[in-house]
């Protein structure tokens, strides 16, 4: 198990520096609010404790879920709001998916 | 492999995926939400393989969390995102901070296990600390001039190290409450004592290190509670955090370990602007008086490039300057705007605030690509921008922002200059900009003389 632990840290460490450092500083603002939302992932860890740990632990643990839930939902919908405002020239389509 | 490291892999190749997509700002908002929905899998997975039931506590405080959270998203300003960015950096710290103490009392492991859970514990208490006195000062002023002297630099690095003493110590005698609430307890403090002896200015890199330390606590938490997803995507946030702390130091040509210790204060504003004084006094006999009229430089000029700083966003004037942009393309002039990495209080504050605005951000430059153009550009407009146009960075020796790099506006034909005084910026650096000959200094409110300027544009025929 640690041996994988320490894998997915060196991996994830690896594959996010090649692609962060290539997001371009006139997003930098939104990149670090989207990060932010996702620190808030220790929710899951919050719940895994949530189903096995003791009862008087419980305390803790609904604080670390309400926090993190915060964390995840303020971090990501200021990052909606801040990206929708960010506007291309018009010819562009700028609202089109990338898919599309 | 396990089911639980093929959906771990899943999710965090997700979560890459959304921040591939933001290296483009046509993409970025799919890469959000991308970001969102692996989010939301990762959650309701959890709770499905955990077995909590549908209508139990933890379900009801996800949902009445994620309703504050977005009411709290949806209340903030755009001016306001450094604090709100530092306030859930400080709740994602808690959070860490809470489960690894829980997983400390509950789960029980080897000495690696309780190693790094009071690493996790320590790391999510300095965040919390760091965040809120952070959140403070970017609220108001308070704590402003929070003495920065030697010993509290010396006081800090203690704190530190028996942090870490603590930590040690805690993890070889796993059963010690005391070895639990201590190294929190010093490392709260440590948190509280580094955030308030940065100053304002150096706030970009203070955000971008809390966010880094809210991520490695977060995966710190996750290699103690053996989870997978939660290391990965902890280090992810991690290192975002420290690539923007590094852009942000190279920005400001401040060392990160000068800035924590507070060595703004250890260079003597006064001496500098006593060297300059000399080299200031040549450029004074140039009798400003000399100039053509505004109104015939404007008309004139082809080519504009704005060039905003924080005072623009303290003077609420980012409308006004979107106005004038307007009036000076109507005039078939192409208008750009310059945007140094650490114009405002987070990094890439500045481009959020120009688009909250209304401006294309094809229009939005960055130093490489803005330094490129100024040669060639017939006008420079500066709004509540000092130190980063000041040329004393390139020119004179042993200044606070020697080799920092700059907006060379300098290089311009022509360059107004909005400011509300004559004071030096944050520096105390005097800007040797001020009284070359073709610069045009414009003092008061951005807000009122801003629109003054756009009045007399419109006149132009």
């Amino acid at each position: 198990m640690t041996t994988a632990l320490v894998l997915f840290f060196v991996a994830s460490a690896l594959l996010g520096y090649r692609i962060i450092t290539a997001v371009p500083s006139l997003l930098h603002t939104p990149l670090m609010s989207g990060m932010n939302a996702l620190s808030g992932i220790t929710l899951i860890g919050a719940i895994a404790l949530y189903a096995t740990a003791p009862p008087e632990a419980s305390l803790w643990l609904i604080a670390a879920l309400l926090l993190s839930t915060i964390n995840i939902a303020g971090g990501f919908w200021v990052t909606e709001r801040m990206l929708k405002m960010f506007k291309g020239n018009k010819q562009e389509n700028g609202d089109k998916a990338p898919w599309q | 492999m396990a089911v639980k490291t093929i959906v771990a892999i899943f999710i965090i190749s997700g979560f890459l995926t959304g921040i591939y997509l933001m290296q483009s700002p046509r993409n970025a908002l799919w890469g959000n939400r991308l970001g969102a929905l692996s989010m939301l899998v990762a959650v309701i997975y959890t709770l499905v393989i955990t077995g909590i039931e549908p209508f139990s506590t933890p379900v009801i405080v996800i949902a009445v969390g994620t309703a504050a959270g977005f009411i709290l998203g949806q209340q903030v300003k755009m001016i306001q995102m450094p604090q709100t960015v530092a306030l859930l950096n400080g709740f994602g710290g808690a959070a860490s901070a809470l489960v690894a103490f829980v997983a400390l009392t509950s789960l029980f492991g080897g000495v690696l296990f309780t190693f790094t859970a009071l690493l996790a514990l320590s790391l999510g208490t300095l965040t919390l600390g760091g965040s809120l006195v952070a959140v403070i000062k970017l609220h108001g002023s308070a704590l402003g001039n929070f003495p920065r002297g030697r010993w509290l630099g010396r006081l800090l690095s203690t704190l530190i190290l028996l942090t870490l003493f603590f930590v040690v110590l805690g993890s070889l005698l796993p059963e010690t409450i005391f070895f639990r609430l201590a190294p929190m307890t010093t490392a709260l403090i440590a948190g509280l004592l580094m955030a308030a002896r940065i100053g304002g200015a150096d706030m970009p890199i203070t955000i971008s290190l809390l966010n880094s330390f809210s991520g490695i606590a977060a995966s710190l938490a996750g290699i103690a509670a053996g989870n997978l997803l939660l290391t990965g995507t902890g280090a992810l946030v991690g290192v975002a955090g420290l690539i923007l702390t590094r852009i942000m130091c190279k920005a400001m040509n401040r060392g990160l370990l000068a800035v924590l210790a507070g060595f703004t204060a250890s260079f003597s504003a006064k001496d500098s602007s006593g060297k300059m004084g000399n080299i200031t006094q040549t450029a004074d006999t140039i009798v400003k008086e000399e100039q053509p009229a505004l109104e015939t430089i404007i008309s004139n000029a082809r080519s504009v490039i704005i060039i905003p700083g924080y005072g623009m966003a303290v003077a609420q004037a980012q409308a006004a300057v979107a106005d004038l942009a307007t009036a000076l393309e109507a005039m078939d002039k192409t208008v750009k705007f310059a945007v140094h990495p650490v114009a405002g209080r987070m990094p890439g504050h500045m481009n959020v605030l120009l688009a909250e605005a209304g401006i294309d951000y094809d229009k939005l430059l960055d130093l490489e690509n803005a330094n490129q153009l100024f040669k060639t550009t017939d006008l420079a407009i500066a709004v509540g921008a000092c130190d980063v146009i000041n040329p004393a960075a390139n020119s004179v020796e042993n200044c606070p922002i020697s080799g920092m790099p700059i907006l060379e506006a300098e290089k311009a034909g022509h360059i107004v200059i909005f400011n509300l005084d004559q004071e030096p910026g944050y520096s105390g650096v005097e800007n040797l900009l001020y009284k070359k000959a073709n610069v045009t200094t414009i003092w008061g409110d951005a807000s009122e003389t801003i629109p003054t300027l756009t009045a007399r544009v419109d006149r132009i025929e």
